[in-house]
């Protein structure tokens, strides 16, 4: 029960620490950037 | 109440839980109806955020961004390590596990309702099954990630190797209504749509016969999300006090998980199929480690 605990914190901090880095590189942007164009790969095209 | 009445209600209750859940992200996800019409997708902002589910972002309702296609973009295209990206999907991964795949993706509700079709039910043999649950580890380390970052080294735009050859949630959600739609896409379909229509058509007919074929063996980010099972916020747990060896969840699981030895286990998408038919109520669920203590104080821990 204790390793578990540590394990999702851990686990925790280490996804809020990835995420604050990623808007810090404004990333956030980037996928909005490919998000809004049909991605020709996707639907089978490109 | 009799104990086979009261099992049925709570049966009835908690499949209807799973699958209100189900079509409540389905319909958040992609909410934009207009797309549909209209056979163009949703540029707003709320594009930036990642869904947690497969859920493709040329999808004309779709309203948020799919978190692997994001994923190869970055590591393909952009040539980085995408922190956005791993992050949101750590956080999802630590707080519900495959929860998500449970109840939350439109893909798998896609392959629960076709698992409904009557037609003959197919239990994948055991030789075939165990070592074919690793493909999915394969696809998420090649396909969505090793591939397109080898292919976008040296500046090159690296493909999304898993969006262009295999997803089918791709195919369903954005190919199929957008072609619909607009016939200059269509003129420009070739060899590669037949090619994803073709392993749409097969995941899809797979559905009907066994449960979920392309969770248990394909998805990556159900991949993903395994590594968190152990150790998820969310968790299932088993009271060995209570269990009476009846063996009747292990036949409910669509996943074949051997509840009574390991619900822990990273197939396990947390659908609750196991805890609705125990006679014995001795399977529970919940955040934290308060049940894990209960489980514990009674007996041996799971
Ligand atoms: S394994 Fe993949 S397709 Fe299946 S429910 Fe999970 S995210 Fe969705
Ligand atoms: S162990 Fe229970 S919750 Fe997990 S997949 Fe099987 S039936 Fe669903």
């Amino acid at each position: 029960m204790k390793r578990s605990n540590a394990a999702r914190l851990l686990s925790a901090a280490l996804g809020l620490a990835l995420l604050a880095a990623g808007l810090a590189r404004r990333e956030h942007l980037e996928v909005l950037q490919k998000a809004v164009r049909v991605c020709l790969e996707c639907i089978g095209i490109g | 109440m009799s104990g086979m009445h009261r099992d049925r209600v709570r049966k009835g209750r908690r499949l209807s839980f799973q699958r209100a859940a189900q079509l409540a992200c389905a319909a958040l996800f992609n909410g934009y109806a207009a797309g549909f019409a209209k056979g163009r997708i949703f540029t707003g902002p709320t594009k930036m955020v990642c869904v947690p589910v497969l859920n493709c972002y040329s999808c004309p309702g779709a309203l948020g961004a799919c978190p692997i296609g994001a994923l190869q973009t970055a590591l393909g295209a952009r040539h980085h390590v995408p922190f956005y990206v791993l992050g949101t999907l750590t956080l999802f991964g630590t707080a519900l596990g495959r929860a998500v795949c449970g109840l939350m993706c439109p893909f798998g509700l896609v392959q629960d309702l076709l698992h409904k079709i009557p037609v003959p039910k197919w239990t994948v043999p055991r030789w075939l099954d165990r070592p074919a649950r690793y493909v999915k580890y394969g696809v998420l380390a090649l396909l969505a990630v090793g591939l397109p970052a080898l292919l976008g080294l040296g500046g090159g735009v690296g493909d999304p190797v898993f969006c262009k050859y295999l997803c089918p949630a791709g195919t369903l959600e954005g190919g199929i209504p957008l072609l619909l739609a607009d016939p200059a896409l269509r003129r420009a379909a070739g060899l590669l749509f037949g090619w994803k229509t073709l392993a749409l058509l097969a995941i899809l007919a797979l559905s009907a016969a066994v449960h979920r074929p392309f969770c248990k063996y394909l998805c990556p980010l159900g991949a993903f999300y395994a590594l968190f099972n152990r150790f998820s916020f969310y968790q299932l747990r088993l009271d060995q006090s209570k269990c009476v060896r009846c063996g009747q969840c292990e036949r409910a699981c669509p996943m074949g998980v051997e509840v009574t030895k390991n619900i822990r286990s990273s197939e396990c998408i947390r659908c609750g199929k196991c805890r609705a038919v125990c006679p014995a109520g001795a399977i529970t669920s919940g955040f934290g480690d308060r049940g894990e203590a209960r489980a514990e104080a009674s007996g041996r821990g799971s």
